[in-house]
């Protein structure tokens, strides 16, 4: 008698999920895709100028110049490119969320899971101290932390905001390994010798990432605003460096002779920041455990 | 792989449990939760002995103790307001007083569970033949391909059909019945020398039922094993258990060999249980004679005996005073009723009781009279007498 091969359903679930995916849902995907690949291969398209080429130097460029040929989206006041500015700023903001999000994911991650197993006094204190960094204000103790260095940049903010991403991510890890804890495959796997260094791997750690998946999609989200946030008060990346933050901060001054050099860097954010939640909300709904009947 | 387990079993018979004693005797076991209301006694004063290719069932209905009283012995129940005192010696050895690490190294080799919902009891992102070879891999540190052959040895065993294809599957792509005999067999990896199954059956199909308690049955008599099987069903243990603990409330109401027990039943508690899992002889629409009332509440459990607000006997002396669990003129056969079944007394305060229109006493009177026409006499003299 002929038995299906088990592991078939399985990828048809996926291909399920990717078929019936809402149009608007795929737009933003692929606008996360587009954004994605163009700030990883931003040195190797053609035609793109150097972002931070002043041809008005020269006196050649012409500033704050609208649409064009040459200039895809315009220039800027310095006459540098937007597009190029754009697409390098891309890079500066997912190069610091993927940073932040993997420090969440593997510090908080871990830090959540094993106290929210482990229990006891542990993880009265690891709870405690979430608290009082999420109690705190996450842009004060930046410009604190800027203070004291004297100094700013991408490495900075990676640094900083790295480590108090790990406070949420511990909190939502703990969260899921309290639940998964307490479901019985725990218990039959302790009913059967398993050491808890083992549970803590093979049982827990495998049902509480799936939901920190999804979540780091919306964290994302969240840390892209904060950069450019930073950016735009100017204690984020440092200039000439290219970011969304700063673009919108530097248009502004602008204002009233062109309105333009503004428009991309707002539309980029804003679309990303939508693609990032509109994803990861269907990312939650087909990997949910539950409701996706696994 | 089968002489192993021949000659292991040999080996653990010949040098295991010193002559005469059990595999497993369990003395006073009383387990309580602390919690906001107070202290809920979940296991009040149980003992019972088990030995090798023994089966000891117990019974009772939801909220009666009898899981917490297995995971008691398995040590499985967690938490810090969990409070177990007594003692359940297993080849010698107190396991209430073992270290989680001596604890360890019993479960799964020697003690194993096969728990109540298969839905819930296997991890649901590891593959099942992973499942039912990582703790042999663990305790034995057998070879990645012996494993696989021992899995699917054990999955062929436990009646998987293509067990070689279905070690590849995830739980979700099994059926409910499958999935609990992934579980058995998952239990069985390691040889147990007791095997506690916690209500293997009560969320499967009634056909796989019977399939599956008849495995289990079946690995008992051929491992040799002892086992515990909990359920609510009477009827489950009827005929598959050697000994029959009837549990109310946390405590002991009726135990004795099953035989006996069905024969000669004496506790209202067991007696109602019987009565209320429906007959096929009945007429259709029979109503079913299930017990009225609730569970009483174990923070502060009635005064006296904790059955007597549901009992169709009840006098007075069973509000007033907790009858002990005793034996009569048999010693194997204990029950703690002031007004046991077929008693001259549970017959006058029957009649009582259903002059003065008990409820419980009612429903029981006009079940009664429907099906057994003995008793219904003896309600309609009492009756015609009160």
């Amino acid at each position: 008698m002929p038995v299906p091969e088990s592991s078939t359903p399985r990828h048809g679930v996926i291909r399920t999920a990717l078929r019936t995916m809402p149009w608007i849902t795929r737009i933003c995907a692929f606008w996360l895709l587009v954004v994605i690949v163009t700030a990883i291969t931003a040195d190797l398209i053609p035609r793109l100028p150097d972002p931070n080429y002043q041809a008005f130097v020269f006196g050649l460029g012409e500033t704050l110049e609208s649409p064009s040929w040459n200039h895809w989206l315009g220039t800027d006041n310095v006459s540098r490119d937007i597009l190029a500015r754009v697409i390098y700023g891309a890079r500066v903001s997912l190069i610091f969320a993927t940073f932040c999000v993997a420090s969440g994911l593997v510090f908080g991650g871990l830090l959540g899971s094993t106290v929210g197993f482990v229990r006891g006094r542990t993880e009265g204190i690891v709870m405690y101290l979430v608290d009082v960094v999420l109690a705190f204000p996450a842009l004060v103790f930046f410009l604190f932390v800027v203070t004291m260095l004297n100094s700013h940049g991408l490495a900075v903010l990676c640094g900083v905001v790295g480590f108090l991403t790990i406070a949420p991510y511990t909190r939502v890890a703990r969260a899921n390994a309290l639940a998964v804890s307490n479901r019985e495959f725990v218990t039959a796997a302790r009913a059967i010798g398993t050491a808890k260094r083992r549970i803590l791997f093979r049982e827990i750690l495998p049902n509480v990432y799936p939901t920190l998946w999804s979540y780091s999609l919306l964290v994302a989200a969240v840390l892209i605003i904060l950069e450019s946030t930073l950016s735009f008060l100017g204690i984020g990346v440092q200039i000439p460096t290219a970011s969304w933050g700063g673009m919108i901060n530097e248009g502004r001054r602008d204002i009233a002779i062109n309105i333009w050099p503004m428009v991309p860097p707002i539309f980029a954010l804003v679309v990303t920041i939508l693609s990032f939640n509109r994803v990861a909300d269907w990312l939650r709904n087909t990997t949910a455990v539950r409701s996706a009947a696994l | 792989m089968k002489e192993d387990r021949v000659a292991a079993d040999a080996l653990t018979a010949g040098t295991g449990s010193t002559a005469g004693a059990p595999l497993i005797s369990v003395e006073d076991l009383h387990t309580s939760f602390h919690v906001a209301e107070g202290e809920v006694k979940a296991v009040s004063g149980v003992s019972f002995t088990l030995d090798r290719g023994q089966t000891l069932g117990i019974v009772g209905e939801s909220g009666s103790g009898k899981t917490v009283l297995a995971r008691s012995i398995m040590r499985l129940n967690l938490g810090s307001n969990v409070v177990t005192t007594g003692s359940a010696v297993f080849e010698g050895r107190d396991l209430l007083g073992l270290s989680s690490a001596d604890m360890r190294s019993l479960w799964g080799t020697e003690l194993a569970m096969v728990f109540q919902d298969p839905m819930t009891s296997l991890n649901p992102l590891v593959r099942v033949g992973r499942q039912v070879t990582e703790h042999l891999r663990q305790h034995f540190g057998v070879s990645r391909a012996a494993a696989r052959q021992t899995a699917i040895d054990l999955l062929t065993e436990v009646r998987i059909p293509d067990a070689e294809v279905r070690l590849r599957a995830f739980p979700h792509e099994l059926s409910g019945g499958m999935r609990q005999r992934v579980s058995i067999a998952i239990a069985l990896a390691c040889e147990p020398a007791v095997l506690f199954a916690d209500e293997p059956t009560t969320a499967l199909d009634v056909t796989v039922q019977h399939q599956i308690l008849n495995l289990l049955g079946r690995e008992q008599r051929e491992r040799q094993m002892a086992m515990v099987l909990v359920t609510h069903d009477l009827g489950v243990v009827a005929g598959r258990t050697d000994e029959t603990i009837v549990m109310y409330a946390g405590k002991v109401v009726e135990q004795a060999p099953t035989g006996r027990l069905f024969s000669d039943m004496r506790h209202p508690y067991s007696e109602a249980l019987l009565r209320s899992i429906p007959r096929i002889g009945q007429p259709s629409h029979t109503r079913l004679a299930a017990i009225t009332g609730r569970p009483p509440d174990l923070v502060n459990p009635p005064s006296g005996c904790s059955f007597s607000p549901r009992c169709p006997y009840v006098q007075a002396r069973c509000v007033e005073e907790a009858p002990p669990l005793a034996a009569t003129d048999d010693p194997d056969h204990r029950f703690a009723c002031w007004t046991p079944v077929g008693s001259p007394e549970a017959r006058d305060s029957f009649g009582r009781n259903l002059a003065a229109g008990l409820p419980q006493t009612v429903v029981v009177g006009g079940a009664v009279a429907g099906r057994s026409q003995g008793l219904a006499d003896t309600i309609a003299d009492d009756g015609a007498g009160a």
